[in-house]
């Protein structure tokens, strides 16, 4: 938050926000591992030891590295058309990230727009948010994800529209419920009383206060994004086919899980580890950034 | 003597459209150029309500039904949003209850004192922060500074107060509300509070409303009182005056049921029933006469 006076301060607190971030277990183990995903989907072309399209219908099936059969040079093995599934998981990174990203920032835009205009002025912007919310959740969320890319065609784009049109409701009634609780603090009413506008109240007073709950759901989203984006690829409504994605790869993987079980098994394990880093790193910043769990 | 505040048979009610309960029944008050007047009363007389109207934070549900506040020449309850804003923490303000929760926990203590500051008096922000930290000292806070640079969680109860109540004379306001700002704190605490109120208002000439249900507290600090029970004034007066000799049973029954330091021997007695009942009946006459039938509970 903008805060010009804090600001304008010698401020002794920039050196220990460090410190109490890497002093959280869940911050440095989380951050350490979306820091490796960032690194990898920038540098995917550097770090990749082969195309991710190439193809090479002698080299088909390997089994990864410590496998009998396996071949030098391809570490996690290759798949049915002998590209190398670690390049192709290292390519995959950019297009998760990428969702991640611009999904969670498109999300949160929306349902903390609505959650703060419902939570702080009640009334009938209330009952239209929240009738709105009732309505949006009684549709199954993948089955509507479904049904907007296929009305959007298929693509990056129609994929994070879909994200954003369906799970605003998550910001939207954790931002409300929390406006709702903040609006009745005495603080809240400290402002009032010296002058503040209803405006600058919402946001300058109760914004703050909702911003570490806003910091843990934006990167839980994160990972729910990654996920839907792997769904939507996993049948065949993300990226055009011939591009890597970890859901693409998972859908490849299933029609041959008892010959090649590496080729679903290692998307899948990235995927988990990504999801599992980007919540433990929400929860970590949370306790750190919010002055009243820090000590 | 001119008034400061003038509020003139203020009638407010709570809940349904159908039935409302009546809070307030016709209060009227006054409050002279920096004067301290004490609002006393026990829970549920209506008191903070009172101060709630003038600044115009009434819990939802809550009516101004009639009655005018009059503050310095201007109606508190016809002013528009803008108006009241200009008038809020510039030239009254409020000492909150509770400063435990008053505080906005995620902002540094400078940063919120100097809010009051930058909105009415325009301050930039370097100004500003030079102002925070003379008020901080005036409240004598110890290292002004550092505590600025604090946020709430890191200061005590006490403390909070402290930069509560600088805030409230941040912009010496012609009235100040104090809603029992003693109440929410520990009894050595409470001492110098009161002590810092006492001196900041001499210095600044602060008239303050001061709402509590505290007779200690309002004989140390109050020149003048109104006795209020169930959002009725029964008796208001000097301090001293009604001290000495109240002409309200019920005040007199106040004094029996408060505990005295002086007098640790006394029995005390407990307002006694049929004065209760007595005032109980006379409020539903009053009701009755403004909303006939509808005091029928």
């Amino acid at each position: 938050m903008a805060e010009p006076v804090a600001a304008a301060l010698p401020d002794d607190g920039a050196t220990g926000s460090v410190r109490a971030l890497l002093g959280n277990p869940r911050v440095v183990f989380g951050g350490a591992i979306v820091l490796l995903l960032v690194t990898v989907a920038l540098l995917a072309d550097v770090l990749a030891p082969a195309d991710p399209l190439a193809q090479d219908l002698l080299y088909s099936y390997l089994p990864p590295f410590w496998l009998e059969g396996a071949e030098p040079g391809y570490w996690l093995g290759t798949d049915s058309l002998g590209r190398d599934i670690l390049s192709r998981l290292i390519h995959a990174a950019r297009v998760a990230l990428v969702v991640a990203v611009i999904a969670a920032t498109a999300t949160a835009l929306i349902g903390t727009t609505l959650g703060l205009l419902a939570g702080f002025y009640g009334r009938w912007v209330d009952t239209v948010v929240s009738r709105l919310i009732d309505i949006w959740m009684a549709f199954p969320p993948v089955l509507l994800s479904i049904v907007l890319v296929a009305v959007l065609g298929a693509g990056l784009h129609s994929v994070i529209i879909a994200i954003a049109v369906i799970d605003w409701t998550r910001f939207a009634r954790v931002v409300r419920a929390e406006v709702m609780v903040q609006r009745e603090q005495d603080y809240v009413a400290s402002a009032v009383v010296i002058g503040l506008g209803r405006w600058r109240t919402l946001t300058g007073e109760i914004l703050p206060n909702v911003l570490p709950l806003l910091i843990t759901l934006f990167t839980l989203e994160m990972g729910i994004a990654i996920i839907v984006e792997a769904i939507l690829s996993f049948v065949g409504l993300s990226m055009a086919s011939d591009f890597p994605t970890w859901g693409g790869m998972i859908a490849e993987g299933r029609q041959v899980i008892h010959q090649a079980w590496w080729l679903m098994a290692f998307p899948i394990a990235v995927l988990i580890v990504v999801v599992i880093a980007l919540n433990m790193l929400g929860d970590g910043l949370r306790q750190v950034l919010d002055p009243v769990l820090r000590r | 003597m001119t008034a400061v505040l003038d509020i003139r048979g203020l009638h407010l009610a709570i809940g349904g459209r159908h039935r409302p309960t009546p809070i307030l029944r016709g209060v009227d008050l006054t409050i002279g150029v920096g004067e301290v007047h004490g609002l006393v009363g026990e829970s549920g007389a209506g008191k903070s309500m009172v101060g709630r109207a003038l600044l115009g934070i009434l819990p939802g549900a809550a009516v101004i039904e009639e009655g005018r506040i009059d503050f310095l020449g201007r109606d508190m309850i016809r002013l528009s949003e803008r108006e009241r804003r200009r008038l809020l923490g510039r030239e009254i303000s409020l000492i909150p209850q509770d400063p435990m929760t008053a505080l906005n926990p995620v902002r540094r203590i400078g940063a919120q004192v100097a809010d009051v500051l930058r909105l009415h008096l325009g301050l930039n922000d370097r100004a500003a922060w030079t102002r925070v930290v003379e008020l901080l000292d005036e409240v004598h806070i110890r290292e002004p500074e550092r505590v600025a640079r604090r946020y709430p969680h890191e200061l005590s109860g006490g403390m909070r107060q402290r930069v509560l109540i600088a805030t409230a004379f941040a912009c010496e306001p012609k009235l100040i509300v104090a809603d029992e700002p003693t109440t929410a704190l520990d009894v050595t605490v409470q001492r110098q509070i009161l002590r810092l109120i006492r001196e900041m208002q001499a210095n600044h000439g602060t008239a303050i409303l001061f709402i509590t249900h505290d007779l200690g507290v309002v004989a140390k600090i109050c020149g003048t009182i109104s006795v209020i029970h169930g959002g009725r004034i029964l008796e208001h007066g000097s301090t001293e005056a009604i001290f000495k000799r109240p002409t309200h049973p019920y005040t007199s029954a106040l004094f029996a049921a408060t505990p005295r330091y002086d007098r640790p021997g006394d029995q005390l007695r407990p307002v006694p029933a049929t004065l209760l009942a007595e005032l109980a009946r006379e409020a539903r006459a009053l009701d009755e006469g403004r909303r006939p039938g509808a005091a029928g509970r």
